[in-house]
């Protein structure tokens, strides 16, 4: 077996028996790295893969949480049928924001701005949007969180645990295969050298527009997650700028367009974030705002020396070949 | 009978006619090589053929179709094959994979597309570097990636931009010996924008002459070069021969 | 709704605007030389506004006194982030400089969070609660010290690029990198000083509008986003256009502020960007690049 496999099975196996040896809030530290792993290796399939920046990923996160939710908040209708809404809703969005975008031949920064815009302009919009509850937020009834209840995704935090797992699990092994295979050639190509890729063959807007909606649906799941796990939302917090940054920082530190880069990036963002807020904690000190200045200072430190991210390197190290 | 015909072809940048009526035919398995002083709007030609701009007016007709006014990924699909002046490798990506992604233009899968872009290699003597990311190849060597990358796509016609510049004599000398090869027992058309007039006269057998974005002399080789306007345009009149 | 009521907030629009014009002028000026976009400069421009605050508090310095230190201070600091920090990534691909300023500010927001808490702050002079009368028209005298600060800032501003032999080589390394280079122009220091005016425009900007609002950290990313707004809608590089667009959007917050909603006003702003990106990105004054 190959050292990549080797190591990949080692990983798998400890992340699945975590739960016997881990505390209840290991567990949930572990669904946050996951959660994180799997909306930055959504994002990575736009900015890795094909090269495009999206400042404005929070808004596949709110649009996805705030459909399935409202279903369930009104209609009852369950989580597995309100994905499918979520994930339209935001495909949708992605394709227009995409299809915008392109047409305009608006790239590079100002891609990234308009993507920000987009967010923005919704988190504003929702805050006076009051079917889903406004400002005031909106708060999903929970039944129970003992027996796994698959159907309408309430249980104890190891269902959702697991279900993260197989979340991420899934997107590492999607993206494994699209890397693979030609739409990760052409991705890639479109991301070195646009105009090259055309001159092959390769009608780059269709390709980037596939990037864009892929990227939104799978975002639009971790929306739906994250509905049905903190079962409360407000446009304020989900649509928020924070969160389209959260979700780069995994990639980015961990190293955009490769496939271990962000679940490695969140790993180590949200192991040391909370280390060092136990500390603060330890000493009797309550600073609000460290964490995200931990956050900011590691990000720097990383674009300063290692502008490939973490994984790189340490894939090196480990004595595998890229990627 | 002609694979490509272009007629009247007219081309202007904000109000600066680059290229002006501009015609030529390029027969079926022929190489014809495009010359000029710099400026003369050879690549801009290209350009236009290559689908990068639409002409202000005139034809391009390829295989009996006509294609101005068509995106470059859409020429490429009709069978032109283009380089580009400055090469513009996939710098991240290994020499393989850079070929790889021509060849997905006529393979179906990737591994169908590996086998054809490792024999493309080899006859362009890449395969021992193909594995090396694009980004560490010499220039002679990105020079030599951009034609195959080209070439993996299958085209019927192929566009090299200045692929000699750069290189040193032998070097140029093996790759007119590949082109050469590939338009004797592949049937490739060629057209070709060149400087070095070394591989120009080893390769075409028809010579076109821009200057100031207009055809000056079309032609044999050996007719072309004497010229009395040709030669005015690269070394200034004389008042005396 | 009475006329007045309307003219009002159209003057009081426009004078907050002339403020968001200087905020956006020293982006313009930034992002139009030094090619950097300047994702720290609502972060730069709060900590102009909590430095005016902490003057004011431990000095009892009113905010336009301020304004010349602060200044100063900001000058050195655009300096040294750019010759320190920025200027070795200038062959860096595009998004990784991007993404170094969002880092620097996120480490600024946050460390603002820090030190001074959640909470506004704010200043309090005597003559933020006088107005002047003019006709029916009731302007705050605050908004118009503002205003008339930021307008001597940017006439500097413009007669330092216009008349200066720094400010003509700092165009020139705008106009033509390479030439600038070839004639001998330090281009590396040139973009710092840039950075260095750029970041006092903001400082200024900063004193003046710290009259007008209170500071909270989340101010950082709303006012970076709103220059940008601004600096699109105007024009990239040029001056009067993100003049005349700070005008703009402060006219059209403070509308549709009146008519929609207060927390509204920013939609529209934003929903202009869109717009602005789509249909004419080089703004209006923009020349295209």
């Amino acid at each position: 077996m190959s050292r990549r496999a080797a190591l990949l099975s080692l990983l798998v196996v400890s992340l699945l028996a975590l739960p016997h040896f881990a505390g209840a809030y290991a567990i949930s530290l572990a669904t946050l790295i996951l959660y994180f792993a799997y909306s930055g290796q959504a994002w990575n399939v736009m900015m890795g893969f094909a090269g495009q920046l999206s400042l404005g990923h929070s808004l596949y996160v709110g649009v996805g949480a705030y459909a399935a939710g409202a279903l369930f908040f009104h209609y009852g209708i369950g989580p597995w049928a309100g994905l499918w809404v979520a994930i339209l809703l935001c495909v949708l969005l992605g394709v227009v924001i995409g299809f915008l975008a392109f047409r305009f031949g608006i790239s590079g920064v100002y891609f990234a701005l308009l993507t920000i815009a987009f967010a923005e302009f919704t988190r504003i919009g929702f805050d006076h949007f009051n079917w889903i509850g406004g400002p005031g937020g909106m708060f999903l009834r929970v039944a129970q969180r003992d027996a796994w209840d698959l159907a309408n995704f309430r249980g104890p935090p190891l269902m959702y645990y697991y279900a993260m797992l197989a979340l991420t699990a899934g997107a590492f092994a999607l993206c494994f295969f699209l890397l693979k295979s030609r739409p990760g050639y052409y991705w890639q190509a479109i991301r070195e050298n646009e105009e090259a890729a055309q001159a092959l063959g390769i009608n780059t807007f269709r390709w980037k527009m596939l990037a864009v909606a892929i990227s939104a649906a799978l975002t639009a799941v971790s929306g739906v997650f994250f509905a049905f796990y903190y079962n409360n939302l407000f446009p304020e917090q989900i649509f928020h700028i924070s969160r389209s940054i959260e979700i780069i920082l995994g990639p980015v530190i961990g190293g955009v367009g490769t496939l271990f880069g962000p679940i490695l990036g969140a790993a180590v963002l949200t192991l040391l974030s909370d280390s060092i807020t136990e500390a603060v904690a330890a000493l009797g000190w309550e600073i609000p705002g460290i964490k995200q200045v931990f956050y900011g200072v590691v990000l720097l430190v990383v674009i300063l020396f290692l502008p490939h991210g973490i994984w790189p390197p340490l894939a090196r190290r480990l004595g595998l070949h890229k990627r | 009978m002609n694979l490509l015909s272009i007629h009247g072809i007219s081309k202007s940048f904000r109000g600066l006619k680059a290229v002006s009526g501009v015609s030529f035919d390029v027969p079926q398995g022929g190489i014809v090589g495009v010359i000029g002083p710099n400026g003369a709007g050879k690549t801009t030609i290209f350009n236009v053929i290559a689908g990068v701009y639409a002409p202000d007016s005139g034809e391009i007709v390829f295989n009996q179709n006509k294609i101005q006014g068509l995106r470059p990924d859409q020429v490429c699909a009709a069978g032109i094959g283009r380089t580009f002046q400055i090469v513009k490798p996939f710098a991240g990506l290994s020499v393989l994979d850079n070929v790889i992604v021509g060849a997905l233009q006529r393979e179906a899968s990737v591994p169908g597309a590996k086998r054809l872009s490792l024999r493309i290699l080899e006859k362009l003597g890449l395969a021992a570097k193909r594995d090396l990311p694009a980004s560490s190849l010499t220039l002679p060597d990105r020079k030599r990636l951009e034609v195959a990358r080209a070439l993996a796509t299958r085209p019927r016609l192929l566009l090299l931009d200045e692929v000699m510049a750069g290189l040193r004599p032998k070097e140029c000398d093996l790759l007119v010996e590949v082109f050469r090869d590939i338009n004797r027992y592949e049937g490739l058309t060629i057209v070709l924008i060149e400087h070095v007039m070394r591989a120009v006269m080893a390769l075409a057998r028809q010579i076109v002459v821009l200057h100031h974005g207009e055809v000056i002399a079309r032609g044999a080789p050996e007719q072309v070069v004497r010229d009395p306007a040709v030669l005015g345009c690269y070394l200034g009149e004389e008042t005396e021969v | 709704m009475p006329l007045d009521l309307v003219l009002n907030v159209v003057v009081s629009g426009v004078l907050t605007g002339l403020v968001y014009g200087l905020m956006a002028l020293g982006l313009s000026v930034i992002f139009g030389v030094v090619r950097v976009v300047n994702f720290a400069h609502g972060e730069m421009m709060t900590i102009a506004m909590y430095a005016a605050t902490v003057l004011f508090a431990a000095l009892g310095l009113d905010p336009f006194v301020a304004m010349l230190p602060i200044a100063a201070a900001f000058f050195v600091f655009g300096y040294v982030l750019q010759a320190g920090l920025i200027n070795p990534f200038i062959t860096r691909p595009e998004h990784s400089q991007f993404m170094l300023l969002v880092a620097v500010a996120i480490v600024m927001v946050n460390a603002m969070l820090m030190i001074f808490g959640p909470d506004a702050r704010n200043v309090q002079v005597s003559y933020q609660l006088e107005s002047f009368e003019v006709g029916k028209l009731l302007i705050d005298k605050a908004r118009v010290y503002a205003a008339g600060a930021a307008v001597l800032a940017s006439a500097s501003l413009f007669a330092f690029f216009r008349f200066t032999l720094t400010g003509k080589a700092i165009r020139a390394c705008a106009d033509n990198y390479l030439g600038a280079k070839v004639v001998g122009l330090d281009v590396k220091r040139l973009y710092a000083l840039t950075f260095g005016v750029g970041a006092a425009c903001v400082a200024v900007a900063g004193c003046a509008m710290v009259l007008l609002v209170e500071v909270t950290p989340s101010l950082g990313p709303a006012y970076t986003l709103l220059a940008f707004v601004i600096v699109i809608v105007g024009g990239l590089g040029s001056m009067g256009g993100a003049l005349l667009g700070g005008v703009l959007i402060g006219v059209s917050e403070a509308l549709a502020g009146l008519f929609i909603a207060p927390s509204a006003k920013s939609m529209f702003s934003f929903g202009l960007l869109i717009l602005v990106l789509l249909l004419r990105p080089q703004g209006l004054l923009g020349k295209r690049s």
